[in-house]
């Protein structure tokens, strides 16, 4: 179970980090930045539930998503209550709070850094490649500490859109607190996902102490 | 040109992803029907049967105030935490406090949640409105504390020397001086207390008992028990809420920003 609980949080950080890296770059780079920035954070102010709640109405047996294929002429399928819908949903919630991270360091990026890189022959790849990613790749990491701890412990998720087959360290928590009582197991998997929360943290914080000594040096 | 295009298609589409599920949520609230299925006519009776369910409204109520109540003692405290952090002297103390703060920061909401129901009940406590409203004062300490350091840091040493040396008491010096310079941050920290507080379903699942109720929890067991159309009305009404808020925000951002550019020019 554990094991099965750090792979869904790493596929789900990983589809959000798919989506949400493009979306921060081009961000930096649209007129009336703190306008889209807004349109980003404002779904994070609809609570999660009705978010959930809302993808059960899309992906239902009879939901949008299956009158869609319908009417191209597919079968409807089983989306709810399946795996891939559990992951989709979790990207879903946590994109913002990928997005704000990789597109604040992206803004603190000297853009005097990408012009030298252009004018020394740099292609745009390679530009984004040696310059922008591994400058922003501090965002990245606070980014990934905001999905991956917060993804091993959505319990509320497995159950509404889950359908009880996903069972993450939250969702096992959860059971053990409120349902069988079993405090003692409860807190013992609660201790496990505190390990895990310090392993991330570890892994994702040493690029922020180098940026500090930068800091002092000037 | 065409590749500045091609990404703005690609914001477009991700704002679409984005806002699909809220508009689609709001759209079946005025639907005829009984299900999320198969849009049918305009009406406003699900916003009516909302309105005319007192048990609803108490809820509603219910979470206003425990949002309103925390997000303002958190303030208080954290704003006052924020300010024993500033005059903390050893470095090695003020990180060690501050990773602390971090630490409450990041750390998932069940663990949260989950201590704060054997604190409860290893004081014996009763579980309910009053542990709700500590767990949420407590999980909203640590963003206001971080809202408020940095303002705190901008404020420069010598604007508190000059009050001093004018012959201004602690007390004139907090009050007149720190306080207005971090109002913003303050502020700020309010909001996204307050935020935290109406978004919180898991700690306040682990900690509310059987008589008390936030909507996260009710809209958790209805949406357990299948699909309600008055839930739809209500998110319509909580989006409404979320906009005013941003809007609020979104302003208190702005005045801060205009004030730093202004800074900036001086400095110039």
């Amino acid at each position: 179970m554990t094991f099965n609980s750090v792979w869904y949080a790493l596929l789900i950080t990983a589809a959000t980090l798919l989506v949400s890296y493009p979306a921060a770059y081009f961000l930096h780079y649209t007129k009336h930045k703190q306008l889209w920035l807004l349109l980003i954070i404002m779904p994070t102010w609809i609570n999660l539930l009705l978010k959930a709640y809302a993808f059960i109405g899309i992906l239902g047996k009879h939901g949008a998503l299956n009158n869609l294929l319908g009417a191209m002429g597919m079968a409807p399928h089983q989306f709810l209550f399946t795996d891939a819908a559990f992951i989709l949903v979790a990207a879903y919630i946590e994109i913002p709070f990928m997005i704000l991270p990789i597109f604040n360091a992206i803004e603190e990026l000297n853009e005097g850094l990408v012009n030298a890189s252009k004018d020394l022959g740099a292609s745009g790849w390679q530009t984004f490649t040696k310059v922008v990613f591994p400058l922003s790749l501090s965002g990245v990491k606070s980014g990934v500490q905001a999905v991956f701890i917060p993804s091993l412990s959505l319990f509320m998720l497995t159950r509404l859109i889950g359908g009880n087959r996903v069972i993450t360290l939250g969702t096992a928590i959860e059971e053990h607190f409120l349902t069988t009582m079993n405090w003692g197991m409860g807190s013992t998997i609660g201790v496990v996902l505190i390990v895990a929360m310090v392993i991330i943290m570890l892994l994702t914080s040493e690029r922020q102490h180098r940026k500090g000594r930068v800091i002092h040096r000037a | 040109m065409r590749k500045f295009k091609w990404s703005n298609l690609y914001l477009i589409l991700t704002f679409i992803v984005l806002y699909l599920p809220i508009g689609y949520l709001i759209l079946y609230s005025f639907s005829e029907g009984e299900r999320m299925t198969n849009y049918r006519g305009f009406t406003w009776r699900h916003y009516q049967e909302l309105f005319a369910d007192p048990r609803m409204i108490q809820i509603v109520l219910d979470t206003l105030i425990v949002a309103l109540l925390s997000a303002l003692i958190a303030t208080i405290i954290g704003t006052l935490g924020a300010l024993a952090i500033n005059n903390t002297t050893r470095p090695s103390m003020r990180n060690t406090i501050l990773s602390l703060n971090n630490i409450l920061m990041v750390s998932p909401d069940v663990i949260i949640g989950a201590s704060f129901l054997i604190f409860f009940t290893a004081l014996r406590l009763p579980l309910g409105f009053t542990s709700v409203l500590l767990s949420h004062i407590a999980f909203s300490i640590p963003i206001v504390v971080l809202m408020v350091l940095p303002k705190l840091r901008e404020l420069s040493g010598s604007l508190i020397d000059a009050a001093r040396d004018i012959g201004a008491s602690n007390v004139q010096v907090l009050k007149d001086v720190i306080i207005p310079f971090i109002t913003p941050g303050i502020f700020a920290g309010f909001f996204m207390a307050m935020t935290y507080s109406l978004d919180d379903f898991a700690v306040t699942f682990f900690v509310t008992g059987n008589g008390f109720e936030t909507l996260s929890v009710e809209i958790y067991a209805r949406a357990r028990q299948g699909i309600s159309l008055e839930i739809n009305a209500l998110s319509g009404i909580m989006f409404l809420f979320a906009l005013v808020l941003v809007v609020g925000y979104y302003f208190v951002q702005q005045g801060q920003s205009a004030r730093k550019t202004k800074k900036r020019g001086v400095t110039r």
